[in-house]
């Protein structure tokens, strides 16, 4: 890491400092620039490696109370084959569920490339004690979850006590690390609860700096969650990161993504705002349920020239 | 990978006519002058051809135009007035896809503009000058105020309609009747709009549109039956205009060209600034006299910003203005498009280095890729003379008094941006920079309610607004 990078970690006070002189983000000008990229028309060709790439980049998220361990592998099935009728279909790119259903999901999805993410750390508002959020990351990681998608502490965060924060995910991050697997950290910004875009900079920073593969939007569990600006943001920092360090690390947005005309547009903004090597799912990942469907509906519509009903697809 | 496929809009929507029609006293009637023929600047092919006018068919237009205002114009009550012009503004809106592609088609300018700028902001000027119709006792200009009679104006090409809605709106609102001339390259949508007055059923001679070139304009505005000239255009034929109408009667506004500095300070919000200065100066091709075509960058910050420019730069897509992915169209004539080569040699001939994007350029039609000048010093041309083209300058600054120095060091007067975190940095220097807008972490955004107009010689006078009413009413020092 460049000698600026490493010395902004090196206390709470120089961390304090280099976020807070991190550049701002002109609200009316994010806004009117996503507003603006939102208009471009993707059709055709285009259209169609969206759609499979969308696809591809699915978290395919089940985080209820209810869930039972049958649901759990409903879902894994339809991530391995979202269309049954069309096995051209590609597959999604993980399973996200609570850590205790994840020994499910992995028994499910083994050997067929399709991950399994699992929340933790007191998702989704993260108050408890750090033991408690260590042990929730390891009951993930030994259930042999590659992802591990962790909330941050946005009390911390809003407080100003950067350090705590930074900690904490260094912390689940050395747990990720130690696992027999290759084990991702994405890092659950919650920008809903940010208030600011400073906030959502400063804060996507603080991440990648501790550590975190991939910074991801929202929880899913308040509004708003992923917005197209919020999302800029993001990839602004990534992107930057990426020219400071040279390490590219991953976005994903989570939370009210329901359509096929929504994912093309975040899309777009990935290919603009970062660039074309954005677009992978090593890179780029939607959160998200009913988007699938949608995403499948469209892929039919364009094969056949016409929609189909929804009553094909399995729920 | 992602490459966008070709999403181009249907140019049929435009309807576009073989021959058009000057248009005087409320018909469509072949002018007296030599035909023009208006190209497609993205294929320089024909477009159409357009009759245009002789001098006699100015005195007719100027005669309807008095008729029209003794008659029934001026004495017409506010609120009567008023209907008309909201009807111009709805039925803008009602014809806006049509007008947004044949604007393309006649401009260069790509649709997303011509669909997402230039028609609604055109019919936004229309209601809000409809709504000042009946309440001009409200407007701080006399208890009374009375309208100036005709008035003769020529507009660019940059903005057909646009500036068309920025002439004609608040004349009719006030009570004036007109006869407009549009630019020789670009006079399509004016003739559409003429048709549109027919939809309207304006009475006859209220408004009247009169195709040609230089000679016609010229003809207008020294027409002595004409009561208030306005001008949009370049510095030297306002000049020309204004030593004409010396001595006479006739009233004046003038809005001329721009070299406006945009002036990016260390703690900018840099990722919006970067869409600022490209929105300043690539919006529409450059073609924008209040263009923010001189960059002016705090020294420290210029490697990073220079950086995220040329980046974010090469992600604009040039190509065919009637694609909605095109970002950035074709340049409107052969003419400019040789006046900017031969200001871009210039720049490179002085010593400043230059970068253009890589992007592909269309082998047919009139193009040019965006370009960046780097070590530009203020003596050059490039920094100097308005360059009217996607082709901005990059200067640096150290302290808050050099940048107010070089963004005052020109002779024009038109524009400015500011972007800076300090809010009251942006108070000190709208103090201090002699321009008659002033953006402040933002860019080349127009509102009727907003005056627009310069200082020096880009010209006097305001559009929109209550001071753009001044300047088609009598104030209490006329007699």
């Amino acid at each position: 890491m460049p000698v600026v990078l490493a010395d902004a970690t090196r206390d709470e006070s120089s961390l304090r400092r280099f976020l807070r002189g991190l550049p701002g983000v002109d609200q009316v000008g994010v806004e009117q620039r996503a507003a603006g990229l939102a208009t471009r028309s993707v059709k055709q060709d285009a259209k169609r490696w969206a759609i499979d790439t969308a696809i591809g980049m699915v978290d395919l998220t089940t985080l209820e109370g209810a869930d039972t361990a049958g649901s759990v592998r409903a879902l894994c099935a339809k991530a391995v084959r979202p269309d049954p009728q069309r096995p051209d279909t590609p597959h999604v790119a993980a399973v996200c569920v609570y850590p205790d259903l994840a020994a499910t999901a992995v028994e499910a999805l083994a050997g067929t490339g399709v991950a399994v993410a699992s929340v933790a750390t007191a998702f989704p508002s993260g108050r408890s004690s750090r033991s408690v959020k260590l042990a929730d990351t390891a009951l993930a990681v030994d259930s042999g979850a590659t992802e591990v998608d962790m909330v941050i502490d946005r009390g911390a965060f809003l407080e100003g006590r950067y350090g705590d924060v930074y900690d904490e995910i260094v912390a689940v991050k050395a747990l990720c690390a130690a696992a027999q697997n290759t084990v991702h950290l994405k890092v659950i910004l919650e920008t809903g609860e940010l208030a600011t875009y400073d906030n959502v900079r400063r804060a996507s920073w603080l991440a990648l700096l501790a550590g975190g593969d991939v910074i991801k939007t929202s929880t899913g569990k308040i509004s708003p969650a992923a917005t197209l600006p919020v999302a800029h943001v993001m990839l602004q920092a990534v992107r930057d990161f990426h020219e400071a360090t040279g390490e590219p690390r991953g976005v994903k947005v989570a939370g009210g993504i329901r359509t096929t005309k929504d994912a093309i547009r975040y899309l777009v903004a990935v290919k603009e705002v970062a660039g074309e090597r954005w677009l992978t799912p090593s890179l780029f990942r939607f959160g998200a349920s009913s988007l699938l469907n949608d995403l499948l509906l469209q892929r039919r519509a364009k094969q056949d020239g016409h929609y189909s009903s929804p009553v094909y697809l399995p729920e | 990978m992602f490459d966008y496929a070709p999403a181009p809009e249907n140019p049929d929507i435009a309807r576009v006519k073989q021959h058009y029609q000057p248009f005087i006293n409320g018909e469509f009637t072949d002018g007296g002058g030599e035909p023009l023929k208006t190209l497609n600047p993205a294929t320089g092919e024909v477009l159409a051809e357009v009759s245009t006018v002789s001098s006699s068919d100015v005195d007719n237009a100027v005669s309807a135009a008095r008729e029209a205002f003794e008659r029934v114009w001026s004495p017409m009550p506010g609120t009567e007035r008023a209907k008309y012009v909201f009807r111009l503004a709805r039925l803008i809106q009602e014809r806006a896809r049509e007008l947004a592609v044949l604007e393309s088609l006649d401009n260069g300018k790509p649709i997303k503009e011509s669909r997402d700028t230039d028609i609604p902001t055109a019919a936004a000027h229309f209601f809000y000058h409809a709504g000042w119709a009946d309440k001009l006792g409200y407007a701080g200009l006399g208890r009374d105020p009375k309208p100036l009679g005709v008035a003769g104006q020529v507009i660019p090409w940059n903005f057909p309609l646009l500036m068309l809605a920025w002439k004609i709106a608040p004349a009719l609102a006030t009570g004036n009747t007109v006869v407009l001339k549009p630019a020789e390259t670009t006079p399509l949508t004016a003739l559409v709009f003429a048709e549109i007055c027919q939809q309207a059923e304006l009475p006859p001679g209220v408004v009247n549109i009169v195709p040609g070139g230089g000679d016609v304009g010229q003809t207008l505005v020294s027409h002595p039956g004409v009561d208030k000239v306005a001008f949009t255009g370049s510095t030297e034929v306002g000049k020309q205009i204004q030593r004409q109408l010396a001595g006479s009667r006739t009233r004046l506004t003038l809005e001329l060209g721009g070299k406006a500095a945009n002036i990016v300070f260390d703690d900018a919000a840099i990722d919006q600034a970067i869409e600022g200065i490209v929105n300043g100066i690539f919006f529409n091709q450059g073609h924008v006299c209040c263009a923010g075509s001189r960059l002016l960058v705090r020294e420290s910050v210029v490697d990073e910003v220079l950086t995220k420019l040329r980046a974010r730069v090469e992600t604009l897509r040039i190509g065919d203005p009637l694609d909605k992915n095109t970002d950035i169209g074709a340049i409107n004539s052969a003419e400019q498009l040789a006046k900017i080569r031969e200001l871009v040699a210039s720049g490179e001939g002085e010593g400043a280095s230059r970068w253009t994007s890589p992007c592909p350029v269309p082998e047919r039609g009139f193009f040019f890729a965006p370009t960046v000048f780097s070590d530009v010093e203020s003596s050059m041309r490039i920094a100097r003379e308005e360059i009217f083209g996607p082709v901005l300058s990059v200067q640096t600054f150290r302290t808050l008094d050099e940048a107010v120095t070089m963004a005052n060091t020109t002779p024009y007067g038109l524009s400015a941006g500011v972007w800076t975190e300090k809010g009251s940095r942006i108070l000190w220097l709208t103090s201090r920079l002699r321009a008659g807008v002033v953006w402040a972490n933002t860019f080349n955004r127009f509102d009727p309610a907003a005056p627009f107009g310069g200082y020096k010689e880009s010209g006097f006078g305001r559009e929109g607004g209550r001071s753009g009413l001044a300047a088609y009413l009598q104030g209490d020092d006329d007699d």
